[in-house]
């Protein structure tokens, strides 16, 4: 390449770069708001006076939060539904726990292979296809109609998925931890609880947070499982706002989203800030 | 204060593989006691059998007058440094120097006091609100030492404690674990694959082989009389010269040609004809530049810098032989190698066991081999 020609030869290049990046950026910003607008809506529509399905700048009101708090099923569905999910979320990690760090540490023939099949059939669990045989199980056994149910079926849903992703942290717990704490006379419980508990609690917020989520916005469970409507959590309630005509009530539901949004991020943040979402093991993230 | 025994111990893992085959120790009460070993030879299996976290297959274990066989690690009294220190990374120096005491349901204040004073004596004071990853190595393991100490164990168990320090603090470390030793005077188990650190710390020292113990003494015999040619070979920082050799009458045996003195210790001991590995350590292995009749002659091919010392390679048709010598021969010239009949060792060729009165009472059981 020649001096006299580089400048000419420059230009072209940056030329055609530019246009690659403003092609990039188009393409990028039609992805994002395609993604971003159903959010928007989620934070313009609450504070509308007359919500629609589109997007537009809000009549600012802050009388559809009234309308939820009057709502007599709104405010004790949220509740419920957080019940429903603390109970799966301790449940899942206190079980999740212990069966990671049994898989993790015992050497079984099939081991692996028990995992992974657990791990498929989880989501057939929670999923429509066992709809029927869990109605009929959770009937024969009395528990229809209970939170006990619902939790029970989530948590067995959830818990292969959380036990997996725990055996991974477990699996770099060096052994000599637990050694050195047998020595010093501690029980296995007191190993699990002073030693293991505190060195995997990244992992524990993980799934915390993710079957707390999932709990949080499961339709399907309590939907077929929960018979008496003072019960329903927010999910399922939501389904319920309609208006004496028949429609859809709109005003209720968009503020009635933003709130029952608010649970699942502020959880997200708490342990995104202290934990910062580590992966280890197998998992990258 | 307690001492240890073992009492043939065997440990065979998974139903095949034999980790310990018959294992006797009896390690006397404030003893520090080397296990020393290549990799695989079961001295680790040995230490954490001792220490309740394996299982024996057979065998007794007791600490002090206790049998502690079916004891609970926690029960048996004793404090243990790992490889890697197993310091937990959520608590701080101090909570993990206390830990042993909070297992004892110690209360908090005198846990923190006995923290605070365990750590003063190593020198720790400064770090205890730290984490372990704040600490570098050789605190760690400092620390590590302390969590071992603060419940006033009988017996201390280290597992290779200074493997992971870097040559010149692997230095300062053993002789501050030596000091620190006699100062409490503890029963010490101490495993290593490193002879010089067996020999530097031990006040006896067992080496193992395949799971059996090929010799039990203190460092000087193991240095100066190693019971077999796998002790001999492995004991010393530079190699030991191993040469076969035959009997040729009660004075003399041949050495690729040569007659050379038989070692003091062996005379009497061997008949004409018997075969023999002739063991020589390069520190008792003369070089002369003028010609003598009982040394080998060969050629120099190698010389290497020790410090004080070069360490000189010599070698003839289908013989090298290493001598350690302070003046530089040059390399290429003929030299003549003559073996001090008083450091000399004599070795059975087809036992492999060092020729003396007790080898020869014990040639029907060679594992026992204890020097």
């Amino acid at each position: 390449m020649t001096t006299t020609a580089t400048s000419d030869d420059r230009s072209g290049i940056d030329t055609s770069r530019t246009m690659r990046r403003i092609g990039f950026a188009l393409i990028v910003t039609v992805i994002g708001a395609f993604f971003a607008l159903p959010l928007l809506w989620l934070l313009t529509a609450p504070f509308d006076a007359t919500p629609g399905l589109s997007v537009s700048w809000p009549d600012w009101t802050l009388a559809n939060f009234v309308e939820v708090f009057d709502n007599p099923q709104a405010g004790s569905a949220l509740l419920n539904a957080m019940g429903m999910s603390v109970a799966t979320v301790v449940l899942v990690c206190a079980a999740a726990a212990m069966a990671s760090y049994a898989l993790s540490r015992v050497q079984i023939p099939g081991r692996d292979i028990l995992l992974y099949v657990m791990l498929l059939l989880s989501s057939v669990v929670t999923g429509t296809a066992a709809m029927v045989p869990i109605y009929q199980l959770l009937f024969s056994m009395g528990l229809i109609n209970t939170y006990t149910g619902v939790v029970l079926i989530l948590t067995g849903g959830l818990l292969p998925t959380g036990i997996f992703i725990l055996k991974d942290f477990m699996d770099t717990l060096p052994r000599s931890y637990e050694e050195s704490a047998r020595v010093s006379g501690a029980s296995p419980f007191q190993v699990l609880k002073d030693i293991v508990i505190p060195v995997v609690r990244p992992g524990l917020a993980v799934i915390a947070v993710w079957v707390f989520v999932q709990a949080w916005g499961n339709f399907l469970m309590p939907f077929i499982l929960l018979r008496d409507p003072d019960k329903l959590p927010a999910a399922v309630v939501m389904y319920q706002f309609y208006t004496s005509g028949g429609q859809a009530d709109l005003p209720l539901i968009a503020a009635f989203s933003l709130l029952y949004s608010i649970p699942v991020v502020l959880m997200y943040l708490f342990v995104n800030k202290r934990y910062g979402f580590r992966f280890y093991g197998g998992l990258k993230g | 204060m307690a001492g240890v025994r073992v009492t043939s111990l065997t440990k065979v893992f998974q139903g095949s593989v034999t980790a310990l085959d018959g294992i006797d120790l009896d390690i006397s009460e404030g003893e520090f006691f080397a296990l020393l070993g290549p990799s695989g030879c079961g001295k680790t299996t040995t230490l954490r059998t001792i220490a309740g976290l394996e299982r024996p297959t057979s065998g007794t274990i007791h600490i002090g007058d206790r049998d502690v066989t079916d004891v609970a690690p926690g029960d048996r009294g004793v404090g243990m440094v790992f490889q890697d220190y197993a310091l937990y990374p959520h608590m701080t120096m101090s909570e993990n120097i206390a830990y042993p005491l909070k297992v004892r349901r110690v209360d908090a204040d005198e846990r923190h006091r006995r923290a605070a004073m365990t750590a003063a004596e190593l020198d720790l004071e400064d770090l205890l609100e730290r984490r372990p990853s704040q600490l570098s190595g050789g605190q760690q393991q400092r620390v590590a030492l302390a969590r071992a100490i603060t419940h006033e164990p009988s017996v201390f168990l280290f597992d290779e404690p200074l493997s992971n320090l870097d040559a010149r603090l692997r230095l300062e470390s053993r002789t501050f674990l030596k000091r620190l030793q006699s100062e409490l005077d503890i029963t010490t188990v101490y495993v290593t694959h490193d002879q010089a650190e067996a020999l530097a710390l031990a006040d006896r020292m067992a080496v193992m082989e395949s799971g059996n113990i090929r010799q039990v003494a203190t460092p000087y015999e193991v240095y100066h009389r190693p019971a077999s040619l796998f002790v001999a070979s492995f004991i010393g920082s530079v190699p030991m010269n191993l040469l076969d050799g035959v009997v040729r009458d009660d004075q003399a045996i041949e050495v690729a040609g040569t007659e050379l003195a038989i070692p003091e210790h062996a005379r009497g001991l061997v008949e004409v004809g018997d075969e023999v590995v002739l063991g020589l350590r390069p520190e008792f292995a003369e070089v002369s530049d003028t010609e003598r009749a009982d040394a080998l002659a060969g050629e120099v091919v190698v010389t290497e810098l020790l410090g004080t010392d070069y360490l000189v390679t010599v070698e003839r048709e289908g013989l090298s032989i290493q001598a350690t010598v302070r003046g530089r021969p040059d390399v290429g010239g003929q030299v003549w190698v003559h073996p001090d009949p008083q450091h000399g060792l004599l070795y059975r060729r087809d036992s492999g066991l060092l020729v003396d009165t007790a080898a020869a009472d014990q040639q029907d059981q060679p594992s026992d081999a204890t020097g």
